[in-house]
C-alpha cells in the first residue's frame, strides 16, 4: 500500500472514530480510549528511534513532559487555543529530541540510554523549581467554558484530537518505515560502522530519527495538562510512561510499525481494565511482569510470534 | 556579611560521610555494570529491598538494622546468583544483552517497587536506633551518628571488597573476566560461574547498602529511582570498574550535593548527580581512574 493511500485511509478511519464518539454518553469510556490512544501515540514515537534504530531512551517520561508543560506555560502566559499549544509542545519537544540526537555522537547503546535518564532527571529538578508553571505544587488548568465544533463536552474534543494524533503518528512511523529513511535506521541498527561504511548519513538519519519520535512524545504530552485539568511534575514525568513506551513496542514487536499499536492497544486495555476492576498499583505491576515475560520469552514480541508460526506453516 | 566557615565546614563534613554512603551503594554497579558489563538498571530496587528486609526485621525483633542486612547478605547473594542465571539464559547467551538485556533489569526495578507499594503502601518508613539521633560536636562542625555509622561500616566493606578483589583468587579471576572471557576459558576456568559469584556480591552488597539508606533517611519505595542517576555517575564518573575510583567519585558526588544543598537548596540536589553524569558521559567517557 503506498504511504499516501494509508494516510487518507487512516485519517478517514480516524474521521469516522470521532463522528461515532458524538453518540458515546458514558465519559469514563472516552477518558479510557483517549489513554489507550495516547500510549498509540508514545509507543509508536519511542519505536521510531528505539526499535528502528536501535536506540533505547529511558526519558520518554521528559519529552511527555515537555509537551505538557509548554501546554501549561502558553495556557497562562497567552490563553493560547488547543492547535497552538499542540503545535508549540510537538516543537519543543522536537528540539529536545535533536540535542538527544546529538547525544548519539558520543555515546551508544547503554551509555545512551542512561544519559537519556538523566535527561529526565535534569529536567524534573527543572520543573520542580521553575515556579511560574508551578514548581513542586503543580498548576490548574481552567478549561474554556465553550466546546467547538458542536461537541458535548470537552473530553470529546481531547478524544479528538488524541485520535488525529494517533492516526499522524501511525502515518509518520509507517512512512519513516517503508522509505530509504527506513531502510537507513535499520542498517544503524543492526551494524552503525558498517552502515558509515557503506555511505550511509548516520549522523543526519540518527538527528532525524531523535527528533521525530521526542517530537511524537511531546505531541502527546501537549493536552494532558487539559485532560487531569491539574498537572504537577511528579505526573508529568511518571517513571510508568517511560515504562509503558518501552514495554509496548517490545511486546508488540519493534521492527514495524504495527508492533507499537498491537502493544499499546493490548497493554493500554489491560491496564484500563485492571484499573477498574483491581486497583491502579496492580496494573502497573502488570505492565512490568508483562515486560520481562515477554522480554525473556518471546524477545520478537507478538509481532515475530506471528511471523514464526507462519514460517512454520509454510 | 561574616565568611561562613562554619557553613563550609559543616558542608564538607556531609559531604564526605554523605559520599562514604554513596560508595556503598555504587561499589555493586562498579562490580556488575563495570566490571562485568551487566547493565544492572535494577540495582535501586535491590536497595530499597534491603532497606524494607531491615525494617520489617528492626520493627519485629529489634535487631540493629545494619547488623541484619550483614546477617542477611547471603540471601541477597543467592538472588543474585537466580538473576544472573535468568540474565544469563536469556539474554547473555543469545547474545542479545544490550537492548532487551536493559528493558529486563527496567522490569525488574518496576516488578520490585511496585511489590514494595503493594505490600507497604507509599508511606515514608523510617527505623530508630540507640544513634540515630546523637550527634557529635567538634567545635562548630557536627557529626550525626545518624551518617558517621554507615559512613564508617561502608568504608569497611568497600575496603573490604577492594582488598579481596585484588588479593584473592576469586577476585583476580573477576578482574580477568572483566579484561579478557576468552583467555579464562583458556585457563580452564568458566567465565559464567565467575559472573554469577561476582553478580551475586554485587546485590549482596546492593542489601547492605539498602539498611544504611534507611537509617540515614526515611525511606519509601520509589526513591530508588533517585539512586539510579547517582550509582551509574559514581561508577562513570571514577571509572568503570575501578573500586578506588567508585570512593573518590562518590566523595566527589557527595560534596557537590551537599554543597548544592546547603547553598541553593535541597530540591536541587537530584540536578547535581544526573548533572555530573551528563557531563562525566559527554566528555569523560573512560572516568577519572578508568582502566
Amino acid at each position: 500500500m503506498r504511504n499516501r493511500t494509508f494516510a487518507v485511509i487512516a485519517f478517514a478511519v480516524a474521521i469516522a472514530v470521532i463522528a461515532a464518539s458524538r453518540w458515546v454518553a458514558n465519559d469514563y469510556f472516552l477518558s479510557a480510549a483517549y489513554t489507550v490512544l495516547q500510549f498509540i501515540v508514545l509507543a509508536t514515537a519511542w519505536n521510531i528511534l528505539g526499535g528502528y534504530t536501535g536506540y533505547v531512551n529511558f526519558g520518554s517520561a521528559a519529552f511527555f513532559a515537555v509537551g505538557a508543560y509548554s501546554t501549561v506555560f502558553l495556557q497562562k502566559a497567552l490563553h493560547a487555543p488547543l492547535p497552538v499549544m499542540i503545535v508549540a509542545g510537538t516543537l519543543v519537544a522536537g528540539l529536545l529530541g535533536l540535542a538527544v540526537g546529538y547525544l548519539t555522537l558520543r555515546m551508544r547503546g547503554v551509555f545512551f540510554a542512561i544519559a537519556t535518564l538523566a535527561m529526565a532527571v535534569v529536567l524534573y529538578t527543572f520543573v520542580v523549581n521553575w515556579d511560574y508553571v508551578g514548581g513542586a505544587r503543580g498548576a490548574y488548568i481552567i478549561l474554556p467554558r465553550e466546546v467547538p465544533f458542536g461537541l458535548p463536552r470537552y473530553i470529546h474534543l481531547l478524544y479528538a484530537a488524541m485520535v488525529l494524533m494517533a492516526a499522524f503518528a501511525l502515518v509518520i512511523a509507517r512512512a519513516i518505515q517503508t522509505s530509504v529513511i527506513g531502510r537507513g535506521l535499520a542498517a544503524i541498527r543492526d551494524d552503525e560502522m558498517a552502515a558509515e561504511c557503506s555511505g550511509v548519513p548516520t549522523l543526519r538519519l540518527k538527528l532525524l530519527s531523535a527528533t521525530v519520535s521526542g517530537a511524537l512524545m511531546g505531541m502527546a504530552g501537549t493536552t494532558l495538562p487539559l485532560y487531569l485539568s491539574y498537572i504537577e511534575p511528579s505526573a508529568a514525568f511518571n517513571l510508568s510512561y517511560a515504562v509503558n513506551s518501552i514495554a509496548m513496542p517490545l511486546i508488540g514487536g519493534m521492527t514495524s510499525w504495527l508492533g507499537p499499536l498491537i502493544g499499546a492497544v493490548l497493554l493500554g486495555t489491560v491496564q484500563q481494565v485492571v484499573q477498574v476492576t483491581v486497583s491502579s498499583a496492580w496494573n502497573l505491576l502488570i505492565v512490568g511482569v508483562l515486560l520481562v515475560a515477554f522480554v525473556t520469552l518471546a524477545p520478537n514480541g507478538i509481532i515475530g510470534w506471528i511471523d514464526a508460526w507462519r514460517r512454520r506453516r509454510a | 556579611m561574616e565568611f561562613p566557615t562554619a557553613l563550609i565546614l559543616n558542608a564538607i563534613v556531609a559531604g564526605l560521610l554523605l559520599g562514604g554512603f554513596y560508595a556503598a551503594v555504587s561499589v555493586g554497579i562498579s562490580i556488575s555494570f563495570g566490571m562485568l558489563d551487566v547493565v544492572n538498571i535494577a540495582h535501586p530496587g535491590f536497595i530499597i529491598l534491603g532497606s524494607y528486609i531491615a525494617y520489617i526485621v528492626h520493627e519485629r525483633l529489634g535487631v540493629d538494622p545494619i547488623l541484619v542486612s550483614i546477617v542477611l547478605s547471603p540471601l541477597f547473594f543467592a538472588l543474585g546468583m537466580v538473576i544472573y542465571r535468568i540474565y544469563y539464559l536469556c539474554f547473555e547467551r543469545r547474545g542479545q544483552e544490550s537492548l532487551r538485556g536493559l528493558a529486563f533489569f527496567f522490569g525488574i526495578l518496576f516488578i520490585t517497587e511496585v511489590t514494595l507499594v503493594l505490600v507497604f503502601g507509599v508511606d515514608y518508613r523510617l527505623v530508630e536506633t540507640s544513634y540515630t539521633s546523637t550527634t557529635l560536636r567538634l567545635g562548630p562542625v557536627d557529626f550525626p551518628l545518624r551518617l558517621v555509622v554507615p559512613f564508617a561500616v561502608s568504608i569497611a566493606m568497600v575496603v573490604g571488597l577492594q582488598i579481596f578483589l585484588a588479593r584473592t583468587f576469586f577476585g583476580r579471576a573477576v578482574l580477568a573476566v572483566a579484561q579478557d572471557q576468552l583467555a579464562l576459558r583458556l585457563m580452564a576456568i568458566d567465565p559464567v560461574r565467575v559472573k554469577e559469584y561476582a553478580f551475586a556480591l554485587s546485590i549482596a552488597t546492593a542489601g547492605v547498602a539498602g539498611a544504611f539508606l534507611i537509617v540515614i533517611q526515611p525511606v519509601q519505595p520509589s526513591i530508588g529511582r533517585e539512586y539510579i542517576g547517582l550509582v551509574f555517575a559514581v561508577c562513570v564518573l571514577g571509572g568503570m570498574g575501578s573500586i578506588w575510583g567508585t570512593l573518590l567519585g562518590a566523595f566527589i558526588l557527595g560534596l557537590a550535593e551537599s554543597f548544592t544543598s546547603t547553598f541553593f537548596g535541597p530540591s536541587w540536589a537530584p540536578a547535581v548527580s544526573f548533572g555530573t553524569l551528563l557531563l562525566a558521559l559527554a566528555f569523560k567517557p573512560s572516568g577519572l581512574l578508568g582502566r
